[in-house]
């Protein structure tokens, strides 16, 4: 079973500052974590490695520096180690990151299951892990909370839902997107943080790509970020006090007056 | 300070900070109070490697030195002295292995230690045997291929826990010091029992007991070294594992440390932080100092240790004596710096208090500390 895992970098914090000119996460003095979601990928695709053997490859895209979260992978299990890195796909939105990663993907070529995170704990979107599965044209089940059983050519996993799971059935190659019910991360061992330390990773730029330049980076992005902001704290209510009927006057007096 | 630490060491650091931190700390006053062993916690440190780094690479260790040893100590005694101690107490029962154990023993007992398959504990101490060593009543007859143990030892940590022990007894009395040898035993042996478990002051993760040997017969092979070489067996394991007591005294002190400050900083009396009036700023500055001369003190004398520098028993002591002498101090002002709260067991500053005592005792009292530094001391002036 050979797994693919795909990860982001993000700033620790939740509180990201945004550049007001350019509309960008502003990351400076911010310390970079592995988004906390991609954890619990990384400790399942490692999970199944144990299980069922075959190789954990984990694949970024990201500036150079992004290489500390796969050596941080790498330290956790995982056996390969890719950085997507190149001016090209600066500024890339979900759709062209998820186009990226999956031509990146299909060099890799030999893999059974892709796992990522539910989502970015900076973005929030969600996208870029559906988006692959539909660049890559498999099939994908978001918001795994159990992987109940893996067979040659099929698996069978808990989906999680509002009212409760899921239980869905999918043939390989397949993407799944965790939650964190699904397992509770280890710690790195100090062998895995040796290993990880000198370990080599793997550069590909858009060269290494079978990719279509148009659908790189910026130009390559159908979404303009216009405007980026905190929202203001939403003004407390007013609340109405009295009996039944009291309450029903007013709100209609009110809603009279909005309207 | 920036102690020049190895990338390695510096991974030790971080990791152990990080489990202290994430999973001891959380844990540290339920084990406190109800004194079981934190089996949970040593597998976890176990599968983190960290076994592996007092014991050489070729025996399936990291082949790290006593400074790896001391780092890690160092931080998980921040989160708990007494979980800390279950880990550096099964260095200490590994370290005559390593030091002084044939090649047949390294290779039986060492991938397994290293591993945290299982973990160590030295039985020296007796009722009568304290800090006079040499009024051991433990005998070793040897009859055929085998030694017959018979005796009692006493406040023996990780007894009952660890499955390696390793064991000093007489096997000749009429030798006095001289006739002390020092033993491998496993757990399981017949003969070879656990008694009274001790209910203490603090280090209270840690399982001290009795172990109660009754015509226990074991190979002749688990001699370790010669017959007669048990007294240097421990002499040379302690200037090993001293500095090892000194990083637990340490990082009890720094952990204290650390919750003085940040109290002292939340706690408003008079209309400000605490940490706003010079009394408390002053208790805190020379906290801080003793704790990092402490420091400087249990690595350097580490680092010497790892040079292969065998004469450090003089410095071994000081760094033992100096940081739990730093150890009792400052826990004790960090108690009287949260005041009240700090007397109370809703915060952990009276544990490190009961905590840090045990490492003004242990592997020598502090007054044999200074036996051996000053004894040192003349030695070196009669020599000039």
């Amino acid at each position: 079973m050979n797994i693919i895992v795909c990860i982001k970098q993000v700033p620790e914090t939740t509180e990201v500052r945004i550049n007001p000119e350019t509309n960008t996460l502003m990351r400076e003095g911010v310390k970079s974590i592995i988004n906390p979601f991609d954890m619990y990928a990384i400790e399942e695709g490692v999970r199944i490695k144990e299980k069922s053997g075959g190789k954990v490859t984990v694949l970024t895209m990201g500036p150079p520096q992004a290489e500390t979260a796969l050596r941080e992978a790498l330290s956790l299990g995982a056996d390969e180690a890719i950085l997507l890195s190149d001016r090209a796909f600066a500024g890339s939105d979900t759709w062209a990151t998820s186009y990226t990663l999956a031509c990146a993907i299909r060099k890799i070529k030999d893999y059974d299951l892709i796992v990522c995170g539910k989502q970015a704990s900076d973005g929030d979107t969600a996208q870029v892990g559906p988006g692959i599965a539909t660049h890559l044209d498999i099939p994908q089940v978001t918001y795994v909370k159990k992987i109940e059983e893996i067979k040659d050519k099929t698996v069978r996993v808990e989906r999680m839902t509002e009212e409760g799971y899921e239980i869905i059935e999918s043939g390989l190659p397949v993407l799944f997107t965790v939650v964190k019910e699904i397992n509770s991360p280890r710690m790195p061992a100090l062998r895995g943080l040796m290993r990880a330390k000198s370990a080599k990773i793997i550069h590909w730029t858009h060269k290494d790509l079978e990719a279509n330049a148009e659908n790189l980076g910026l130009g390559g992005s159908p979404t303009q970020v216009v405007k980026i902001f905190t929202p203001l704290p939403r003004p407390s209510g007013e609340m109405l006090e009295g009996d039944v009927e009291v309450i029903a006057r007013k709100l209609a007096d009110i809603l009279n007056k909005e309207i | 300070m920036d102690y020049l630490l190895t990338e390695e060491q510096k991974m030790i650091r971080d990791l152990c900070r990080q489990i202290a931190r994430e999973k001891i700390a959380p844990v540290a006053a339920e084990y406190d109070k109800t004194e079981k062993f934190p089996h949970g916690i040593i597998k976890l440190i176990a599968e983190s490697d960290l076994f592996a780094v007092f014991v050489p690479a070729e025996y399936g260790g990291t082949g790290g030195g006593v400074l790896d040893l001391c780092i890690a100590t160092e931080e998980l005694s921040c989160a708990c002295g007494g979980i800390a101690v279950c880990y550096a107490a099964s260095a200490l029962g590994t370290f005559p292995i390593v030091l002084f154990g044939t090649e047949e023993q390294k290779k039986k007992y060492l991938p397994d230690l290293a591993k945290g398959k299982t973990i160590a504990a030295f039985g020296i101490t007796e009722p009568e045997a304290g800090s006079d060593a040499s009024a051991i009543k433990t005998t070793a007859v040897k009859k055929g291929d085998h030694y017959i143990l018979n005796g009692t030892k006493h406040f023996i940590t990780n007894g009952g826990e660890a499955g390696v022990y390793t064991v000093i007894a007489m096997t000749d009395r009429t030798k006095g010091a001289r006739g002390a040898s020092a033993f491998i035993v496993e757990k399981g042996t017949p003969g070879f029992t656990f008694g009274k478990k001790e209910e203490k002051m603090g280090i209270r993760a840690s399982i001290t007991s009795e172990l109660i040997f009754t015509d226990c017969k074991i190979p002749k092979e688990n001699l370790i070294a010669r017959e007669g070489m048990g007294f240097i067996v421990t002499m040379k394991t302690f200037d090993m594992s001293r500095p090892g007591v000194a990083a637990q005294a340490l990082g009890i002190a720094q952990g204290a440390l650390e919750l003085a400050v940040k109290y002292s900083r939340e706690r408003k009396q008079f209309g400000k932080p605490i940490s706003g009036f010079q009394g408390i700023q002053w208790m805190l500055a020379d906290m801080a100092t003793k704790v990092e001369a402490s420091r400087a003190l249990v690595y350097a004398v580490a680092r010497m240790l790892d040079s292969g520098n065998t004469g450090v028993a003089k410095e071994s002591a000081m760094a033992k004596l100096f940081a739990s002498d730093t150890a009792m101090q400052v826990s004790t002002d960090a108690v009287q710096i949260l005041g009240g709260y700090g007397y109370m067991r809703d915060y952990p500053a009276e544990k490190y208090m009961r905590d840090a005592k045990i490492t003004q005792i242990y592997e020598g009292t502090n007054q044999i500390q200074r036996n051996i530094i000053a004894l040192q001391l003349i030695k070196e002036m009669a020599k000039l």
